[in-house]
């Protein structure tokens, strides 16, 4: 009896699950192996278009035949790169008409017409041309020969599913793509990024957690750029980045902050003198970091405040009778509580960062030394339309997450164990 | 009194009421106002020498007599130094005196003299300042956003810095750049795209991830561990790395350009995070009220919609809340599958906008403004659902 139970419960499980795991298997996992195939192959983004075999009808009558009708067919390869092969024609004729001098690679059979017409090389191109007689010598409707649709079928290399494998795509990642720079970038990037994004979570959550008036109103205005989209907050950016006519150019300007305009999104390096030293600072990539940062340290500021609110009060209160101080009550009483979330957040976020795309894209672009591998997927897929290469980027992208998903699941399996 | 305590409470105070005073020039500044010094020297002396006085006066005075004096003296020295300044301005200026006198009325002599006197005074001006600060930093591209919809083309270019909106002209001259987006670029129907997307797939991930969710959270089967763990993986793989497989595979099924497309791209990604979150949610269902249904002879559909759902209003509201966020903001898979302006998001309509170079920028702002308004709307609506989502969902974004 339990036997049949369970059995019955794992099948309703089965059922439940199987839409969604369809879904997620098919539009999340399959790419992902997809990928791999993709990368070993040499494929463009024009090669991707299957070559179809095509056929335009036009339909004529013929002078002072009024029982004859012409009806063009303009043939073509859909493809200016490869070859079709087997190209079948079939269209139908109305009732009482047959086709004068039908084509010799064609045959009638009852009213409907059967071609072969062999393998179309690339860019093939012909018209086909036949004459239909009415048997009854009345004229014959234009408007219903229209109406029929030729239907065609041909086989083609689909050069996805062909097994012709090549390594050249990875040898350019890595020799030819720049491959340590973009490395470098996507870390520098990354790692800054998620640091300070933390770092003013924690002084946000901080801050939120103390009474004040208006601190449920804050709490919202903080987490306004981690909501708002990323579209129109990236070109609120540019526009007040903006050398020659953006405010914070102007503002600097008229406060003789600075003298010459700064390219915040559109200069690779930045010379500072710092005594004596000539520092060369990264600048685009500079703000990009700190849009970063502005966007995300809410999510930040979320965790560490919640993690807060949770702080037993009497640790405090215990704190104040030995007479700590505030520094000393935020090292070894706050910060020892939100260690863990801390360390999960920095977990997350260098996941995420790593895979940021949306955000460099719309503001640079990629240009002026902001190009992280995922622009790179981006650029090599779509710029340069070499999906091949795009996708053994991505390669590369998913073996480095899953080393630090392997990394970050370590961390949680020990923190369990802890606890 | 301790000389380091002392120091501080002038250094910091006064530092906070210079960032106050300057953020106020900032923005008188964006009025049109032709500011052009922030006088840090004077400020941080006339600083210092307010908060001196308030601690040689002490509680002698009455407070508000105290904050009015200190006020009225800043106000005239800051008045001498900037000249002949519109009164609006000068009233601002005289807000943020009251303001910060009452701020450091409650440091006296004697409460200098605590123990950790110096690291308090430290973080209750660090806290004053980062509030400041935070709002400031925050809100301003915000607020850029919203004035340069309402500007023209002329008089941004002629003066970037002044902020100021004329209410006075008509009101169709004033919103002229939404009459044009709508009018010209069909931001109409491109609101109906992305309400239609974010919707459908609000509605679509629910529809799947509840069963799916239930089965995970109460239902043995082989390969439940498995699954729950790779759904937190599979979470974390980025749109990025699916993107060239995806684009490829669609273009051969004809699915781009199609809105269907992007639902069912945007389900799946949305899907894992949905059922992560419900499926918590009903671990937390007492089990009792399902044996009592299948007591009943209800089967798992019966029992979800029954029991299950009514129960867990609030997971659901917020799961629905924070995919219709993710959807509506989405751009990567709107870029990559879109390209026909009659099947455009709302996203991927103003980054076309954008790519045209000779597009006025107002127009673009004003399309920023649409697109921002009703995720902040809902956001601001639902704060309660919409943050336990966020907390829940977050190891996306």
């Amino acid at each position: 009896m339990s036997d049949t139970l369970s059995k019955i419960e794992k099948r309703t499980a089965y059922i439940l699950l199987l839409p969604a795991v369809f879904l997620v298997f098919s539009i999340i996992l399959f790419p992902i192996f997809a990928n791999v195939w993709i990368s070993f192959k040499e494929v463009g983004l024009k090669d991707i278009r299957i070559p179809e075999p095509r056929a335009k009808k036009i339909v004529k009558s013929v002078k002072e035949s009024p029982d004859k009708i012409k009806i063009i067919y303009k043939l073509r390869n859909s493809s200016l790169i490869l070859d079709i092969r087997d190209v079948m024609f079939q269209d139908k004729i109305p009732k009482n008409t047959e086709p004068l001098n039908l084509d010799q690679r064609c045959k009638l059979k009852s009213l409907i017409i059967n071609c072969n017409f062999g393998d179309w090389k690339a860019k093939y191109k012909e018209n086909f041309q036949i004459i239909l007689v009415n048997k009854s010598g009345t004229k014959i409707d234009k408007k219903e020969i229209k109406s029929i649709k030729p239907k065609l079928s041909g086989k083609s290399d689909n050069i996805l599913l062909n097994t012709n494998f090549t390594l050249k795509n990875f040898k350019k990642v890595f020799f030819q793509n720049e491959f340590f720079d973009l490395l470098s970038t996507t870390f520098y990037y990354t790692f800054f990024g998620t640091v300070g994004s933390i770092v003013f979570g924690i002084l946000a959550a901080q801050l939120v957690n103390q009474k004040f008036f208006g601190r449920t109103f804050m709490r919202s205005i903080l987490l306004f750029p981690y909501v708002g989209p990323v579209v129109a907050l990236a070109y609120t950016w540019e526009l007040l980045l903006d050398p020659y006519s953006g405010t914070l150019n102007n503002l600097l300007l008229n406060f003789q902050v600075i003298q010459e305009p700064l390219n915040l999104l559109g200069q690779k390096y930045l010379t500072i003198n710092f005594f004596g030293f000539d520092l060369k600072l990264r600048l685009a990539l500079t703000t990009v970091i700190i849009f970063e940062i502005w966007r995300y340290f809410p999510l930040a500021f979320l965790f560490i405040l919640a993690r807060l609110q949770a702080v037993p009060k009497e640790l405090y209160e215990a704190a104040d009778v030995d007479g700590a101080g505030p520094l000393q009550k935020f090292i070894s009483i706050t910060l020892p509580q939100i260690i863990a979330v801390i360390s999960i957040l920095f977990m997350i976020r260098f996941i995420w960062n790593f895979n940021k795309f949306e955000d460099i894209f719309l503001l640079t672009g990629g240009a002026s030394g902001t190009r992280t591998l995922p622009i790179n997927v981006y650029e090599q897929g779509f710029t340069i339309s070499d999906i091949g290469m795009g996708s053994a980027v991505s390669i590369v992208i998913v073996l480095l997450l899953l080393i630090f998903m392997f990394i970050y699941f370590r961390l949680l399996g020990r923190r369990a164990d802890e606890n | 009194m301790k000389i380091k305590s002392l120091i501080l409470y002038c250094l910091i105070s006064s530092i906070f009421l210079f960032s106050l005073v300057s953020i106020w020039k900032v923005l008188s500044t964006l009025q049109g106002i032709d500011l052009e010094n922030f006088n840090f020297a004077i400020i941080l002396t006339l600083g210092i020498g307010i908060s001196l006085i308030n601690l040689i006066v002490g509680d002698k005075f009455n407070k508000a007599i105290k904050s009015i004096i200190f006020a009225i003296l800043f106000t005239f020295v800051d008045g001498y130094l900037v000249q002949l300044m519109p009164i609006w301005y000068n009233i601002g200026i005289f807000g943020i005196l009251i303001f910060y006198s009452f701020k450091i009325d409650k440091y006296n002599q004697k409460n200098l003299d605590l123990d950790h006197s110096s690291q308090t005074v430290v973080f209750e001006f660090l806290t004053l300042f980062g509030i400041v600060l935070f709002s400031f930093v925050i809100l301003f591209p915000f607020y850029m956003m919203i004035v340069t919809s309402f500007k023209t083309q002329a008089a941004l270019l002629i003066n970037p810095l002044d902020f100021s909106i004329n209410f006075a002209q008509d009101i169709k001259e004033l919103f002229k750049s939404y009459f044009v987006i709508f009018d010209t670029y069909k931001f109409g129907r491109y609101i109906l795209i992305s309400t239609f997307v974010s919707v459908g797939t609000v509605i679509v991930t629910l529809i799947f991830a509840i069963p799916a969710a239930y089965a995970v959270a109460r239902l043995n089967f082989f390969g439940k561990n498995f699954l729950s763990t790779s759904i937190l993986i599979i979470y974390m793989f980025p749109a990025i790395v699916l993107v060239i497989p995806l684009y490829t595979v669609f273009s051969q099924l004809g699915l781009r350009n199609n809105v269907g497309g992007l639902l069912i791209v945007y389900t799946a990604t949305t899907l894992p995070v949905a059922i992560y979150m419900l499926q918590g949610y009903f671990k937390s269902i007492p089990k009792e009220l399902e044996e009592a249904a299948i007591m009943d002879k209800l089967n798992w559909f019966g029992i979800i919609i029954k029991i299950i759902l009514p129960l867990s209003i609030p997971a659901i509201s917020s799961v629905a809340l924070y995919v219709f966020m993710i959807a509506w903001n989405e751009f990567l898979f709107s870029l990559m599958f879109l390209d026909n302006p009659n099947s455009f998001t709302l996203s991927r309509a103003i980054q076309y906008l954008s790519g045209d170079a000779e597009t006025p920028r107002q127009y673009l702002m004003a399309g920023s403004v649409v697109v921002t308004i009703p995720v902040l709307f809902i956001f601001v609506y639902f704060e309660k659902y919409l943050v336990s989502g966020l907390t829940a969902g977050s190891v996306k974004g």
